[in-house]
């Protein structure tokens, strides 16, 4: 090899080497920070805070599916979810399973025929050891260390889906094409999102910011409960201890938020 | 040595011009995925990887399977692979550099690809794949590429390349290992959900990647002066024996311990796969062709007779590229996500655009495989 060319090619060696210290050194240095950069969602100062949110579901209230859809209606109005013909192509935030697909593996061969027929409402868990968190490898999918959310940062996901592969509730979304056409109506105030990211639930941080209870909370008018599960006196923990709840895969220990009165 | 790859013979520049339009059809049909996103392919809400991934799973155990040719002759001093490793070293570089490439088509966001180092993620295992993958790709592009040199000079290799060729054997099988760890550290999806995946991907590895290597080989020695040697594909062939043999008592311990504990979640996979669930089927003819093929390879490839036989061998290891192919290829990713954790039974079938895109990332790595071994033989050709 010639000594002009082994010059050149160490100089780009060096270079590439030095391009690659910047990260490693925040990853390192920054780690205290690096919280505070990812609390991308403003607090007002009426913001409800919480050290984990949690939802309480009471099923006997829904009889139909009917009795779902303001609720579902409302996260999607308010989310810029679109609405595609084609199954595959789907974004899910909030919708009706029946209970042996709500709960595979607790479903007996005969069961309460009242239980049976009745919608389950599922959305995102909010897991305390979310898998998909643990899965992400840029951190686009995060806990948030202040309220317990899992939250996605839909600039910094590069679509790998391995956080769709990690969910055992089949929580997640991805944008198989560009939503913005099938959006019905668009809602200024929520970011629309690009083909090739993942979605799903955020627990409404955005109106939790502004003191607002979740829109489905709010639309489900008094059916679901949402609330601090680590304060004692709070009403999820209220009617946690004044019934008997049963939470979706218990039993993979990824300690789900969403609680079911059944 | 690069100059040897540009002399060639009319059909050395056919060939590659048949992998270029391949290439160059499956280029314009990315820029539409690209354009559209992944859209375009047969994956859904419910099944979110397919052929992309699938491939991708199936050549980093190609890539994985070069060791069998390095780890004989640098550990065991098995001086007769001595003529091959560089074949088996420019095969795993050709094999990694086709998983990248189906990493980057299955991204939903290629432009954000660089997200995963700017923030390092330690607890998240595609992380830990993109370090080992690429650093698999160093280590044998570095030591095929100055091992060859030295060859060509006849001299010794540089000593410091030593520690690197160590390096490069338990290196193979993290590839294939962190590659397994994707899949079986993921809770509610009992298909994959099993301490035996790595051990199991490893053995499919060291049966399809050899074999293709013997496929190469046989190809080498009937197109060019250069002869890879009977010996060597004899060593080869009973690697494949053994690994082949190992792939499928893997896979018949995963049978029994979801049919015989009875676990529904377990079994509910292996009935999608062979015998169909809630009236789904498109895979069953797939895997059990896909078991057929495996079996023929193992007692083509155990009896003495067969695998002496070089014809019969090379029908052999077809027989067993194809069968892992389809168990690796087709049956582990569309298996695990079907039926999805809420057991529902979502089909998975890839359209024509995707399988486009794919076949030109193969032709990609053949492509570079080429150009490799055409560089390899030629100089084995002038040290004759």
């Amino acid at each position: 090899m010639d000594s002009s060319r082994r010059r050149v090619l160490q100089f780009f060696g060096i270079s590439s080497l030095a391009l690659m210290t910047r990260p490693v050194y925040n990853a390192l240095a920054t780690e205290g920070h690096a919280e505070k950069s990812r609390e991308h969602i403003k607090r007002g100062e009426k913001a409800l805070t919480a050290k984990q949110w949690a939802m309480v579901i009471d099923t006997r209230q829904f009889e139909s599916v009917e009795d779902m859809e303001p609720l579902i209606e409302a996260c999607n109005k308010i989310h810029n979810i679109p609405h595609f013909e084609d199954k595959r192509h789907e974004i899910k935030w909030i919708w009706e399973e029946h209970y042996h697909n709500a709960f595979p593996g607790k479903a007996a061969q005969f069961l309460s025929e009242e239980v049976e027929n009745r919608p389950f409402l599922v959305l995102c868990n909010h897991c305390e050891n979310p898998p998909c968190v643990r899965a992400c490898p840029t951190q686009a999918t995060f806990k948030r260390a202040s309220d317990g959310i899992v939250l996605m940062d839909f600039h910094r996901c590069i679509g790998c889906r391995f956080c769709m592969a990690a969910c055992p509730f089949g929580a997640r979304s991805f944008n198989w094409r560009d939503p913005r056409p099938f959006i019905k109506q668009t809602d200024a105030k929520f970011p629309t999102r690009t083909k090739g990211v993942v979605e799903k639930c955020n627990f409404c941080a955005e109106r939790l910011a502004e003191g607002k209870l979740p829109a489905c909370v709010e639309a489900a008018e008094g059916k679901l409960a949402f609330g601090d599960l680590y304060d004692p006196d709070s009403e999820v923990r209220e009617l946690i201890k004044t019934n008997y709840t049963i939470r979706r895969k218990q039993e993979l220990g990824t300690e789900p938020c969403v609680y079911y009165i059944v | 040595m690069l100059e040897l790859a540009i002399k060639g013979t009319k059909r050395y520049y056919g060939w590659m011009t048949f992998l270029l339009v391949i290439i160059g059809i499956g280029f314009l049909i990315y820029l539409k995925q690209l354009d559209f996103g992944l859209g375009i392919t047969g994956m859904s809400r419910d099944v979110s990887w397919g052929f992309y991934i699938a491939n991708f799973t199936f050549l980093v155990g190609v890539a994985a399977g070069g060791v069998m040719v390095v780890l004989p002759y640098y550990l065991h001093d098995y001086k007769a692979f001595g003529r091959i490793t560089v074949l088996g070293e420019f095969l795993a570089i050709a094999s990694v550099i086709m998983c990248l490439l189906f990493i980057i088509v299955d991204l939903g966001q290629p432009m954000r690809i660089f997200n995963v180092w700017l923030y390092p993620t330690l607890h998240s295992v595609l992380f830990w794949d993109t370090i080992v993958l690429n650093g698999y790709l160093f280590l044998n592009l570095v030591i095929g590429w100055n091992v060859l040199e030295a060859e060509r000079n006849s001299v010794h290799y540089q000593g410091w390349l030593k520690p690197l060729i160590y390096l490069s054997i338990p290196w193979a099988v993290s590839i294939h290992t962190v590659t397994a760890y994707l899949f079986c550290g993921l809770p509610g999806r009992g298909f994959w959900l099993t301490a035996i995946l790595a051990p199991r991907f490893l053995a499919s590895a060291f049966a399809a990647g050899p074999s293709l290597l013997i496929l190469l080989c046989l190809i080498i020695r009937r197109i060019t002066n250069f002869d890879p040697g009977r010996e060597q594909i004899q060593s080869l062939a009973k690697i494949v024996a053994y690994a082949i043999c190992v792939n499928v008592f893997f896979f018949l311990c995963e049978v029994f311990v979801a049919f015989y504990s009875n676990i529904p979640e377990h079994m509910a996979h292996l009935k999608y796969l062979f015998v169909g669930l809630h009236g789904k089927a498109a895979y069953v003819p797939w895997m059990w062709a896909s078991f057929s093929l495996m079996a023929v390879g193992i007692i083509l490839t155990v009896v003495p007779a067969t695998r002496k036989n070089e014809g019969v061998l090379a029908v052999a290891c077809t027989v067993i590229f194809l069968g892992t192919w389809i168990d690796k290829g087709l049956g582990m990713i569309a298996g695990g996500f079907t039926p999805s954790p809420l057991h529902h039974v979502n089909e998975y079938i890839p359209t024509l655009p995707e399988i486009v895109i794919a076949l030109a990332v193969w032709a990609t790595g053949f492509l570079i495989l080429t150009v490799l071994f055409k560089i390899a033989v030629g100089v084995k050709e002038e040290v004759a």
